[in-house]
Protein backbone atom coordinates (compact mmCIF):
# COMPACT_ATOMS: atom_id res chain seq x y z
CA UNK A 1 0.00 0.00 0.00
CA UNK A 2 1.09 3.46 -1.10
CA UNK A 3 2.11 6.44 1.18
CA UNK A 4 -1.24 8.21 1.38
CA UNK A 5 -4.04 6.32 -0.05
CA UNK A 6 -7.75 7.34 -0.29
CA UNK A 7 -11.01 5.48 -0.97
CA UNK A 8 -13.53 7.25 -2.22
CA UNK A 9 -12.71 10.38 -0.33
CA UNK A 10 -15.76 12.71 0.44
CA UNK A 11 -16.08 15.75 2.30
CA UNK A 12 -19.49 17.47 3.43
CA UNK A 13 -20.14 21.01 5.20
CA UNK A 14 -23.15 22.31 6.03
CA UNK A 15 -23.72 26.04 4.94
CA UNK A 16 -25.60 28.11 7.54
CA UNK A 17 -27.05 31.52 7.39
CA UNK A 18 -26.73 34.05 10.56
CA UNK A 19 -29.18 32.24 12.82
CA UNK A 20 -27.84 29.08 11.93
CA UNK A 21 -30.40 27.86 9.75
CA UNK A 22 -28.58 24.82 7.46
CA UNK A 23 -28.47 26.58 4.03
CA UNK A 24 -26.84 23.87 1.77
CA UNK A 25 -24.43 21.44 1.77
CA UNK A 26 -21.76 21.87 -0.13
CA UNK A 27 -19.55 18.79 -0.88
CA UNK A 28 -15.75 20.23 -1.35
CA UNK A 29 -14.08 16.66 -1.83
CA UNK A 30 -16.34 14.50 -4.14
CA UNK A 31 -14.81 10.86 -4.11
CA UNK A 32 -11.34 11.14 -4.73
CA UNK A 33 -9.28 8.03 -5.14
CA UNK A 34 -5.49 8.50 -4.99
CA UNK A 35 -2.60 6.19 -4.20
CA UNK A 36 0.21 7.65 -3.37
CA UNK A 37 3.89 6.13 -3.75
CA UNK A 38 6.17 6.42 -0.76
CA UNK A 39 8.97 8.61 -2.45
CA UNK A 40 6.70 10.29 -4.92
CA UNK A 41 6.58 13.93 -5.86
CA UNK A 42 2.70 14.67 -6.75
CA UNK A 43 1.85 18.23 -7.52
CA UNK A 44 -1.72 19.45 -7.11
CA UNK A 45 -3.56 21.92 -8.95
CA UNK A 46 -6.77 23.43 -9.23
CA UNK A 47 -8.32 27.03 -9.18
CA UNK A 48 -9.32 28.70 -5.86
CA UNK A 49 -12.84 26.87 -4.27
CA UNK A 50 -11.85 23.72 -6.12
CA UNK A 51 -11.12 21.89 -2.97
CA UNK A 52 -7.12 20.68 -3.01
CA UNK A 53 -7.01 22.54 0.46
CA UNK A 54 -9.62 20.54 1.92
CA UNK A 55 -7.92 17.40 0.25
CA UNK A 56 -4.55 18.02 1.77
CA UNK A 57 -6.47 18.80 5.18
CA UNK A 58 -7.72 15.00 4.88
CA UNK A 59 -3.89 13.96 4.52
CA UNK A 60 -2.64 14.51 8.55
CA UNK A 61 -6.19 14.34 10.15
CA UNK A 62 -7.15 18.23 10.57
CA UNK A 63 -10.46 17.08 8.72
CA UNK A 64 -11.94 13.53 8.76
CA UNK A 65 -13.82 12.09 5.22
CA UNK A 66 -17.70 12.25 5.21
CA UNK A 67 -17.47 9.39 3.48
CA UNK A 68 -14.55 6.85 2.11
CA UNK A 69 -11.71 6.32 4.22
CA UNK A 70 -8.07 8.31 4.15
CA UNK A 71 -5.07 5.88 4.86
CA UNK A 72 -1.38 7.59 6.14
CA UNK A 73 1.36 4.68 5.94
CA UNK A 74 -2.19 2.35 6.52
CA UNK A 75 -2.97 4.01 9.06
CA UNK A 76 -7.07 5.09 8.76
CA UNK A 77 -7.05 8.95 9.72
CA UNK A 78 -10.62 8.16 11.35
CA UNK A 79 -9.32 6.55 13.94
CA UNK A 80 -8.26 9.13 16.82
CA UNK A 81 -5.77 6.87 18.57
CA UNK A 82 -3.65 7.08 15.53
CA UNK A 83 -4.04 11.00 15.31
CA UNK A 84 -0.46 11.48 16.72
CA UNK A 85 0.91 9.22 14.63
CA UNK A 86 -0.32 10.03 11.64
CA UNK A 87 0.61 13.83 11.79
CA UNK A 88 4.16 13.06 12.84
CA UNK A 89 4.04 10.68 9.13
CA UNK A 90 2.58 13.30 7.01
CA UNK A 91 3.36 16.39 7.76
CA UNK A 92 2.01 19.97 6.92
CA UNK A 93 3.25 23.58 6.03
CA UNK A 94 1.25 26.03 5.39
CA UNK A 95 1.34 29.37 2.84
CA UNK A 96 1.70 31.94 5.95
CA UNK A 97 5.02 31.79 7.40
CA UNK A 98 4.37 34.30 10.05
CA UNK A 99 1.64 31.51 11.80
CA UNK A 100 3.80 29.19 11.67
CA UNK A 101 6.74 30.25 13.71
CA UNK A 102 6.48 30.16 17.24
CA UNK A 103 10.21 30.05 18.40
CA UNK A 104 11.88 33.47 19.11
CA UNK A 105 14.98 31.57 18.01
CA UNK A 106 15.38 29.91 14.76
CA UNK A 107 17.11 26.42 16.44
CA UNK A 108 14.20 26.89 18.82
CA UNK A 109 11.25 26.88 16.46
CA UNK A 110 12.72 24.13 14.49
CA UNK A 111 12.83 21.67 17.71
CA UNK A 112 9.21 22.32 19.16
CA UNK A 113 8.44 19.41 17.21
CA UNK A 114 10.96 17.21 18.14
CA UNK A 115 10.47 18.38 21.60
CA UNK A 116 6.81 17.97 21.96
CA UNK A 117 7.41 14.27 20.61
CA UNK A 118 9.53 13.71 23.81
CA UNK A 119 12.57 13.00 21.54
CA UNK A 120 15.39 13.12 24.13
CA UNK A 121 17.38 16.36 24.14
CA UNK A 122 20.78 15.38 22.20
CA UNK A 123 18.57 13.82 19.40
CA UNK A 124 16.66 17.11 19.38
CA UNK A 125 19.66 18.97 18.90
CA UNK A 126 20.78 16.42 16.13
CA UNK A 127 17.76 16.83 14.47
CA UNK A 128 17.53 20.42 14.60
CA UNK A 129 21.33 20.41 12.76
CA UNK A 130 20.52 18.33 9.87
CA UNK A 131 16.75 19.55 9.05
CA UNK A 132 18.07 22.86 9.13
CA UNK A 133 21.21 21.91 6.92
CA UNK A 134 18.65 20.22 4.34
CA UNK A 135 17.06 23.69 4.30
CA UNK A 136 19.94 25.57 3.70
CA UNK A 137 19.37 27.41 7.16
CA UNK A 138 21.60 25.94 9.22
CA UNK A 139 23.78 29.44 9.20
CA UNK A 140 20.98 31.26 11.05
CA UNK A 141 20.13 28.83 13.51
CA UNK A 142 20.90 31.51 16.14
CA UNK A 143 18.77 34.47 13.78
CA UNK A 144 15.65 35.37 15.27
CA UNK A 145 12.95 34.14 12.80
CA UNK A 146 11.07 37.51 12.56
CA UNK A 147 14.40 38.90 10.73
CA UNK A 148 14.36 36.58 8.04
CA UNK A 149 12.74 37.08 4.50
CA UNK A 150 9.86 35.47 3.47
CA UNK A 151 11.30 32.65 1.73
CA UNK A 152 13.91 32.07 4.36
CA UNK A 153 10.54 32.14 6.85
CA UNK A 154 9.05 29.29 4.82
CA UNK A 155 12.36 27.58 4.66
CA UNK A 156 12.70 27.47 8.54
CA UNK A 157 8.72 26.14 8.73
CA UNK A 158 9.78 23.07 6.67
CA UNK A 159 12.41 22.31 8.77
CA UNK A 160 10.13 22.25 11.85
CA UNK A 161 8.33 19.59 9.89
CA UNK A 162 12.03 17.86 9.06
CA UNK A 163 12.77 17.65 12.13
CA UNK A 164 9.85 15.58 13.28
CA UNK A 165 11.31 12.68 10.61
CA UNK A 166 8.00 12.67 8.63
CA UNK A 167 7.69 10.02 5.28
CA UNK A 168 5.53 12.75 3.42
CA UNK A 169 5.14 16.63 3.44
CA UNK A 170 2.05 18.24 2.19
CA UNK A 171 2.83 21.76 1.34
CA UNK A 172 -0.17 23.86 0.71
CA UNK A 173 0.92 27.05 -1.21
CA UNK A 174 3.89 27.65 0.48
CA UNK A 175 5.20 30.19 -1.75
CA UNK A 176 2.03 32.34 -2.58
CA UNK A 177 3.33 35.20 -0.64
CA UNK A 178 6.96 34.97 -1.75
CA UNK A 179 8.90 36.73 -4.30
CA UNK A 180 10.76 35.15 -6.86
CA UNK A 181 13.74 34.57 -5.12
CA UNK A 182 12.05 33.83 -2.46
CA UNK A 183 10.10 30.69 -4.00
CA UNK A 184 13.19 29.59 -5.87
CA UNK A 185 14.59 28.69 -2.71
CA UNK A 186 11.58 27.30 -1.09
CA UNK A 187 10.81 24.81 -4.46
CA UNK A 188 14.91 24.40 -4.56
CA UNK A 189 14.61 23.15 -0.56
CA UNK A 190 11.61 21.03 -1.35
CA UNK A 191 13.05 19.31 -4.39
CA UNK A 192 16.36 17.97 -2.62
CA UNK A 193 14.02 16.72 0.37
CA UNK A 194 11.96 14.74 -2.43
CA UNK A 195 15.38 13.39 -4.24
CA UNK A 196 18.00 13.14 -1.28
CA UNK A 197 15.62 12.42 1.86
CA UNK A 198 13.33 10.42 -0.27
CA UNK A 199 10.54 12.29 1.16
CA UNK A 200 6.99 12.14 -0.48
CA UNK A 201 6.15 15.53 -1.45
CA UNK A 202 2.70 16.85 -1.97
CA UNK A 203 2.87 20.13 -3.68
CA UNK A 204 -0.22 22.27 -3.37
CA UNK A 205 0.60 25.39 -5.65
CA UNK A 206 -0.90 28.24 -8.22
CA UNK A 207 2.49 28.40 -10.15
CA UNK A 208 2.64 26.19 -12.96
CA UNK A 209 6.77 26.40 -12.76
CA UNK A 210 6.49 24.78 -10.14
CA UNK A 211 5.49 21.55 -10.90
CA UNK A 212 7.56 21.21 -13.93
CA UNK A 213 9.87 18.37 -12.02
CA UNK A 214 6.90 16.68 -10.11
CA UNK A 215 6.33 12.43 -10.87
CA UNK A 216 2.46 13.24 -11.40
CA UNK A 217 0.44 16.13 -11.19
CA UNK A 218 -3.28 15.90 -9.92
CA UNK A 219 -5.81 18.75 -10.94
CA UNK A 220 -8.86 19.28 -9.36
CA UNK A 221 -12.21 20.56 -10.11
CA UNK A 222 -15.49 21.10 -7.72
CA UNK A 223 -13.91 18.88 -5.71
CA UNK A 224 -13.27 15.46 -7.94
CA UNK A 225 -9.71 15.02 -9.83
CA UNK A 226 -9.97 16.73 -13.23
CA UNK A 227 -6.65 15.00 -14.65
CA UNK A 228 -3.95 13.49 -13.78
CA UNK A 229 -0.46 13.16 -15.68
CA UNK A 230 2.92 14.00 -15.52
CA UNK A 231 4.00 17.58 -15.76
CA UNK A 232 4.37 16.68 -19.60
CA UNK A 233 0.74 15.29 -19.86
CA UNK A 234 -1.14 17.93 -18.23
CA UNK A 235 0.85 20.79 -19.58
CA UNK A 236 0.15 19.30 -23.38
CA UNK A 237 -3.56 20.14 -22.90
CA UNK A 238 -3.18 24.00 -23.08
CA UNK A 239 -6.67 24.56 -23.77
CA UNK A 240 -8.18 22.55 -20.82
CA UNK A 241 -6.22 23.70 -18.70
CA UNK A 242 -7.55 26.96 -19.30
CA UNK A 243 -11.13 26.07 -19.15
CA UNK A 244 -10.22 25.05 -15.49
CA UNK A 245 -9.09 28.44 -14.64
CA UNK A 246 -5.33 27.16 -14.49
CA UNK A 247 -2.32 27.92 -17.29
CA UNK A 248 0.56 26.40 -18.60
CA UNK A 249 4.27 27.46 -17.78
CA UNK A 250 5.06 31.26 -20.16
CA UNK A 251 7.46 29.40 -22.07
CA UNK A 252 5.26 26.49 -22.62
CA UNK A 253 1.98 28.52 -23.99
CA UNK A 254 5.29 30.74 -26.28
CA UNK A 255 5.80 26.98 -27.57
CA UNK A 256 1.98 26.31 -28.14
CA UNK A 257 1.44 29.47 -29.66
CA UNK A 258 4.24 28.69 -32.68
CA UNK A 259 2.55 25.14 -32.92
CA UNK A 260 -0.43 27.25 -34.12
CA UNK A 261 1.58 29.09 -36.45
CA UNK A 262 2.33 25.92 -37.97
CA UNK A 263 6.00 25.48 -36.17
CA UNK A 264 6.25 22.01 -35.74
CA UNK A 265 7.71 21.69 -32.18
CA UNK A 266 7.18 18.79 -29.53
CA UNK A 267 4.22 18.64 -27.05
CA UNK A 268 4.59 20.64 -23.71
CA UNK A 269 7.80 21.50 -23.64
CA UNK A 270 8.59 22.69 -20.07
CA UNK A 271 11.72 24.53 -19.95
CA UNK A 272 13.43 27.42 -21.87
CA UNK A 273 16.40 24.95 -22.61
CA UNK A 274 13.90 22.36 -24.22
CA UNK A 275 12.35 25.20 -26.47
CA UNK A 276 15.81 26.41 -26.98
CA UNK A 277 17.08 22.90 -28.62
CA UNK A 278 13.90 22.49 -29.99
CA UNK A 279 14.35 25.28 -32.22
CA UNK A 280 17.66 25.56 -33.28
CA UNK A 281 16.23 22.20 -35.69
CA UNK A 282 15.35 25.20 -37.43
CA UNK A 283 18.51 26.84 -37.93
CA UNK A 284 20.16 25.89 -40.95
CA UNK A 285 23.79 25.67 -39.80
CA UNK A 286 22.71 24.82 -36.31
CA UNK A 287 25.84 26.41 -34.66
CA UNK A 288 25.88 28.69 -31.43
CA UNK B 1 -1.85 67.28 -12.06
CA UNK B 2 0.79 64.33 -10.77
CA UNK B 3 2.43 63.19 -8.11
CA UNK B 4 6.38 64.01 -7.81
CA UNK B 5 8.39 62.66 -5.33
CA UNK B 6 11.40 65.17 -4.87
CA UNK B 7 14.51 63.75 -3.03
CA UNK B 8 12.18 61.49 -0.48
CA UNK B 9 14.00 59.27 2.26
CA UNK B 10 12.35 57.11 5.15
CA UNK B 11 14.24 56.06 7.88
CA UNK B 12 12.97 53.18 10.32
CA UNK B 13 13.86 53.50 13.95
CA UNK B 14 16.24 56.56 12.98
CA UNK B 15 18.90 57.03 15.69
CA UNK B 16 18.58 53.48 17.18
CA UNK B 17 21.08 50.58 16.15
CA UNK B 18 18.18 49.28 14.11
CA UNK B 19 18.06 51.77 11.60
CA UNK B 20 16.98 50.86 8.09
CA UNK B 21 17.11 53.11 5.37
CA UNK B 22 13.53 51.62 3.49
CA UNK B 23 13.82 54.82 1.07
CA UNK B 24 16.79 56.39 -0.26
CA UNK B 25 16.62 59.75 -1.76
CA UNK B 26 13.99 58.80 -4.43
CA UNK B 27 13.10 61.17 -6.87
CA UNK B 28 10.23 60.51 -9.49
CA UNK B 29 7.11 61.93 -11.53
CA UNK B 30 4.10 60.09 -11.90
CA UNK B 31 2.21 61.73 -14.78
CA UNK B 32 -1.45 62.10 -14.96
CA UNK B 33 -2.76 59.07 -16.31
CA UNK B 34 -0.22 56.85 -16.53
CA UNK B 35 -0.46 53.11 -15.46
CA UNK B 36 2.93 52.30 -13.24
CA UNK B 37 3.93 48.58 -12.17
CA UNK B 38 6.23 48.91 -8.98
CA UNK B 39 8.20 45.73 -8.84
CA UNK B 40 10.73 44.51 -6.56
CA UNK B 41 11.67 41.75 -4.02
CA UNK B 42 10.31 41.18 -0.32
CA UNK B 43 11.42 44.12 1.36
CA UNK B 44 13.20 46.61 -1.41
CA UNK B 45 10.38 49.18 -0.22
CA UNK B 46 8.45 49.17 -2.74
CA UNK B 47 5.36 49.02 -0.24
CA UNK B 48 7.27 51.67 2.39
CA UNK B 49 7.02 53.85 -1.46
CA UNK B 50 3.63 53.51 -2.02
CA UNK B 51 2.32 54.29 1.47
CA UNK B 52 4.24 57.86 1.60
CA UNK B 53 1.96 58.55 -1.86
CA UNK B 54 -1.56 58.98 -0.02
CA UNK B 55 0.20 60.17 3.20
CA UNK B 56 0.42 57.36 5.00
CA UNK B 57 4.15 57.42 5.83
CA UNK B 58 5.59 60.99 6.65
CA UNK B 59 9.11 60.57 4.88
CA UNK B 60 12.00 61.71 7.16
CA UNK B 61 13.27 63.90 4.35
CA UNK B 62 12.06 65.69 1.27
CA UNK B 63 8.85 66.68 -0.39
CA UNK B 64 6.24 64.73 -1.82
CA UNK B 65 4.01 66.72 -4.56
CA UNK B 66 0.58 65.96 -5.31
CA UNK B 67 -1.10 68.39 -8.12
CA UNK B 68 1.50 71.13 -7.07
CA UNK B 69 0.72 70.96 -3.29
CA UNK B 70 3.47 70.03 -0.88
CA UNK B 71 1.39 67.12 1.49
CA UNK B 72 3.86 68.21 4.15
CA UNK B 73 2.78 71.86 4.14
CA UNK B 74 0.47 72.93 7.44
CA UNK B 75 -2.17 73.41 6.37
CA UNK B 76 -2.56 70.89 3.60
CA UNK B 77 -5.40 68.35 4.24
CA UNK B 78 -4.28 64.95 4.42
CA UNK B 79 -7.75 63.97 4.88
CA UNK B 80 -8.63 64.83 1.26
CA UNK B 81 -4.95 63.40 -0.49
CA UNK B 82 -6.56 59.76 0.91
CA UNK B 83 -9.86 60.62 -0.98
CA UNK B 84 -7.95 61.44 -3.92
CA UNK B 85 -4.98 58.64 -3.88
CA UNK B 86 -6.64 55.60 -3.25
CA UNK B 87 -4.82 52.78 -1.61
CA UNK B 88 -5.81 48.96 -1.93
CA UNK B 89 -3.74 47.58 0.57
CA UNK B 90 -2.34 43.49 -0.03
CA UNK B 91 -5.24 40.59 0.69
CA UNK B 92 -7.98 44.02 1.03
CA UNK B 93 -10.39 40.80 1.20
CA UNK B 94 -9.74 40.79 4.80
CA UNK B 95 -10.85 44.22 5.48
CA UNK B 96 -14.38 43.36 4.23
CA UNK B 97 -16.80 43.27 7.40
CA UNK B 98 -20.32 44.71 6.38
CA UNK B 99 -23.61 42.45 6.04
CA UNK B 100 -23.76 42.82 2.30
CA UNK B 101 -21.61 43.95 -0.93
CA UNK B 102 -23.49 47.55 -1.74
CA UNK B 103 -23.03 48.31 2.19
CA UNK B 104 -19.41 47.28 2.59
CA UNK B 105 -18.83 49.52 -0.80
CA UNK B 106 -20.87 52.52 0.36
CA UNK B 107 -18.90 52.37 3.55
CA UNK B 108 -16.14 54.85 2.52
CA UNK B 109 -18.15 57.50 0.22
CA UNK B 110 -20.52 57.97 3.08
CA UNK B 111 -17.31 58.66 5.50
CA UNK B 112 -16.52 61.71 2.82
CA UNK B 113 -19.94 62.99 4.10
CA UNK B 114 -22.63 61.78 1.43
CA UNK B 115 -25.39 60.47 1.75
CA UNK B 116 -26.27 56.63 2.03
CA UNK B 117 -28.19 57.48 -1.60
CA UNK B 118 -25.44 58.93 -3.03
CA UNK B 119 -23.15 56.44 -1.83
CA UNK B 120 -24.78 54.27 -3.26
CA UNK B 121 -24.79 55.38 -6.59
CA UNK B 122 -21.38 55.56 -6.13
CA UNK B 123 -20.98 51.81 -5.16
CA UNK B 124 -23.18 50.67 -8.21
CA UNK B 125 -20.85 52.53 -9.91
CA UNK B 126 -17.65 50.90 -8.84
CA UNK B 127 -19.01 47.36 -8.29
CA UNK B 128 -19.56 47.47 -12.02
CA UNK B 129 -16.43 49.10 -12.99
CA UNK B 130 -14.72 45.98 -11.53
CA UNK B 131 -16.92 43.58 -13.18
CA UNK B 132 -19.31 42.48 -10.04
CA UNK B 133 -21.74 40.32 -10.67
CA UNK B 134 -24.94 42.05 -9.95
CA UNK B 135 -27.26 39.38 -8.31
CA UNK B 136 -23.85 39.51 -5.62
CA UNK B 137 -24.93 43.18 -4.27
CA UNK B 138 -26.81 42.26 -1.50
CA UNK B 139 -25.24 39.04 -0.64
CA UNK B 140 -22.30 38.68 2.01
CA UNK B 141 -19.07 39.91 1.25
CA UNK B 142 -17.90 36.76 3.19
CA UNK B 143 -19.28 34.61 0.71
CA UNK B 144 -17.79 35.75 -1.95
CA UNK B 145 -15.12 33.71 -4.13
CA UNK B 146 -11.36 34.85 -3.39
CA UNK B 147 -11.23 36.71 -6.82
CA UNK B 148 -14.88 37.97 -6.27
CA UNK B 149 -14.44 39.25 -2.60
CA UNK B 150 -11.06 41.07 -3.96
CA UNK B 151 -13.36 42.83 -6.71
CA UNK B 152 -15.50 44.35 -3.49
CA UNK B 153 -12.82 45.15 -1.97
CA UNK B 154 -11.02 47.21 -4.88
CA UNK B 155 -14.53 48.90 -5.64
CA UNK B 156 -14.81 49.89 -1.71
CA UNK B 157 -11.83 51.99 -3.04
CA UNK B 158 -13.17 53.13 -6.01
CA UNK B 159 -16.40 54.45 -5.05
CA UNK B 160 -14.68 57.33 -3.11
CA UNK B 161 -13.73 58.35 -6.19
CA UNK B 162 -10.09 58.37 -6.33
CA UNK B 163 -7.29 60.04 -8.84
CA UNK B 164 -4.90 57.50 -8.34
CA UNK B 165 -5.57 53.84 -7.77
CA UNK B 166 -2.94 51.88 -5.73
CA UNK B 167 -2.89 48.59 -5.66
CA UNK B 168 -0.46 46.66 -3.54
CA UNK B 169 -0.07 43.20 -4.88
CA UNK B 170 -3.82 42.93 -6.03
CA UNK B 171 -3.22 39.24 -7.17
CA UNK B 172 -2.14 37.88 -4.55
CA UNK B 173 -2.81 34.10 -3.60
CA UNK B 174 -5.47 34.06 -6.57
CA UNK B 175 -5.36 30.86 -9.36
CA UNK B 176 -3.80 31.95 -12.55
CA UNK B 177 -7.30 33.07 -14.42
CA UNK B 178 -8.06 34.99 -11.72
CA UNK B 179 -5.24 36.52 -11.55
CA UNK B 180 -5.60 37.27 -15.33
CA UNK B 181 -9.35 38.28 -15.14
CA UNK B 182 -8.46 40.93 -12.15
CA UNK B 183 -5.50 42.49 -13.94
CA UNK B 184 -7.43 42.29 -17.57
CA UNK B 185 -10.34 44.65 -15.15
CA UNK B 186 -7.74 46.97 -14.04
CA UNK B 187 -6.46 47.61 -17.32
CA UNK B 188 -9.73 48.30 -18.69
CA UNK B 189 -10.43 50.54 -15.89
CA UNK B 190 -7.72 52.45 -16.60
CA UNK B 191 -8.19 52.88 -20.35
CA UNK B 192 -12.40 54.08 -19.45
CA UNK B 193 -11.24 56.29 -16.82
CA UNK B 194 -7.87 57.35 -17.54
CA UNK B 195 -7.09 57.01 -13.57
CA UNK B 196 -3.47 56.80 -12.83
CA UNK B 197 -2.76 53.34 -11.14
CA UNK B 198 0.45 52.39 -9.47
CA UNK B 199 -0.05 48.80 -9.38
CA UNK B 200 2.69 47.03 -6.61
CA UNK B 201 3.76 43.41 -7.64
CA UNK B 202 7.10 41.13 -7.41
CA UNK B 203 5.59 38.93 -10.73
CA UNK B 204 7.11 40.15 -13.41
CA UNK B 205 4.89 38.21 -15.90
CA UNK B 206 2.25 39.96 -14.75
CA UNK B 207 2.75 43.77 -14.97
CA UNK B 208 4.73 42.99 -18.41
CA UNK B 209 1.17 42.88 -20.63
CA UNK B 210 -0.54 45.43 -19.07
CA UNK B 211 1.53 48.78 -17.94
CA UNK B 212 3.16 51.52 -19.65
CA UNK B 213 6.52 52.22 -16.71
CA UNK B 214 7.75 50.29 -14.66
CA UNK B 215 9.90 50.90 -11.69
CA UNK B 216 12.14 48.76 -9.97
CA UNK B 217 12.64 49.22 -6.20
CA UNK B 218 15.88 47.76 -4.72
CA UNK B 219 17.20 48.33 -1.42
CA UNK B 220 15.25 51.40 -1.04
CA UNK B 221 16.06 53.37 -4.24
CA UNK B 222 15.30 52.75 -7.71
CA UNK B 223 17.33 50.63 -9.69
CA UNK B 224 15.43 50.80 -13.21
CA UNK B 225 12.52 53.09 -14.39
CA UNK B 226 12.23 52.71 -18.02
CA UNK B 227 9.35 51.25 -20.29
CA UNK B 228 8.98 47.74 -19.89
CA UNK B 229 10.96 45.97 -23.00
CA UNK B 230 14.16 48.26 -21.71
CA UNK B 231 13.55 47.12 -18.12
CA UNK B 232 13.34 43.50 -19.27
CA UNK B 233 16.78 44.13 -21.26
CA UNK B 234 18.33 43.93 -17.95
CA UNK B 235 17.47 40.70 -17.23
CA UNK B 236 20.94 39.57 -15.66
CA UNK B 237 20.91 42.51 -12.93
CA UNK B 238 17.38 41.53 -12.11
CA UNK B 239 18.12 38.05 -11.20
CA UNK B 240 21.33 40.18 -8.96
CA UNK B 241 18.03 41.71 -7.43
CA UNK B 242 16.07 38.42 -6.93
CA UNK B 243 13.82 39.18 -9.86
CA UNK B 244 13.47 37.82 -12.93
CA UNK B 245 12.41 39.04 -16.18
CA UNK B 246 9.21 37.12 -17.75
CA UNK B 247 9.88 33.51 -19.04
CA UNK B 248 10.21 34.47 -22.61
CA UNK B 249 12.74 36.68 -22.10
CA UNK B 250 15.25 33.86 -21.28
CA UNK B 251 13.73 31.97 -24.36
CA UNK B 252 14.62 34.98 -26.68
CA UNK B 253 17.98 35.44 -25.46
CA UNK B 254 19.00 31.73 -25.44
CA UNK B 255 17.70 31.52 -29.39
CA UNK B 256 19.69 34.62 -29.71
CA UNK B 257 22.66 32.99 -28.55
CA UNK B 258 22.27 29.88 -30.81
CA UNK B 259 22.14 32.75 -34.06
CA UNK B 260 18.83 33.47 -34.41
CA UNK B 261 17.75 36.79 -35.27
CA UNK B 262 15.15 37.15 -32.89
CA UNK B 263 14.07 40.36 -31.27
CA UNK B 264 14.77 39.93 -27.38
CA UNK B 265 12.81 43.08 -25.87
CA UNK B 266 9.82 41.06 -27.20
CA UNK B 267 7.67 41.08 -23.80
CA UNK B 268 4.50 38.90 -24.30
CA UNK B 269 3.75 35.82 -25.57
CA UNK B 270 2.21 36.82 -28.47
CA UNK B 271 5.31 39.61 -29.65
CA UNK B 272 7.66 36.65 -28.45
CA UNK B 273 5.59 34.63 -31.03
CA UNK B 274 5.40 36.95 -33.62
CA UNK B 275 9.29 36.87 -33.33
CA UNK B 276 10.32 33.64 -33.20
CA UNK B 277 8.09 32.49 -36.43
CA UNK B 278 9.43 35.58 -38.18
CA UNK B 279 13.12 34.48 -37.21
CA UNK B 280 12.56 30.38 -37.71
CA UNK B 281 10.33 30.83 -41.36
CA UNK B 282 12.90 33.13 -42.43
CA UNK B 283 15.57 30.33 -41.87
CA UNK B 284 13.53 27.02 -43.91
Amino acid sequence: MGIVRTENLTFEYIRRDEEGNVEGITTAVDQVNLDIVQGEFIAILGHNGSGKSTLAKHINAILYPTEGTVWVDGMDTAEEAQIWNIRQTAGMVFQNPDNQIIGQVVEEDVGFGPENMGIPTREIWERVEESLKAVGMYEYRKHSPNKLSGGQKQRVSIAGVLAMHPKCIVLDEPTAMLDPKGRREVIRAVRGLNEVEGITVILITHYMEEIIHADRVFVMDSGKVAMEGTPREIFSQVEKLKSLRLDVPQVTLLAYELKKRGIELPDAILTTEELADALSAFSPAGKR
Amino acid sequence: MSIILDHISYVYGEGTPLEVKALDDICLQIPDGQFVGIIGHTGSGKSTLVQHMNGLMRASAGHLYFNGEDIYDRDFCMKDLRGKVGLVFQYPEHQLFEIDVLSDVCFGPQNQGLTRQEAELKAFEALRRVGMPMELYYQSPFELSGGQKRRAAIAGVLAMDPQVLILDEPTAGLDPMGRIEILHQIKQLQQETGLTILLVSHSMEDVAEYVDRIIVMNKGKILFDDIPREVFSHYKELEEVGLAAPQVTYVLHALKDRGFDVDVNATTVEEAARTVERAVSGRT
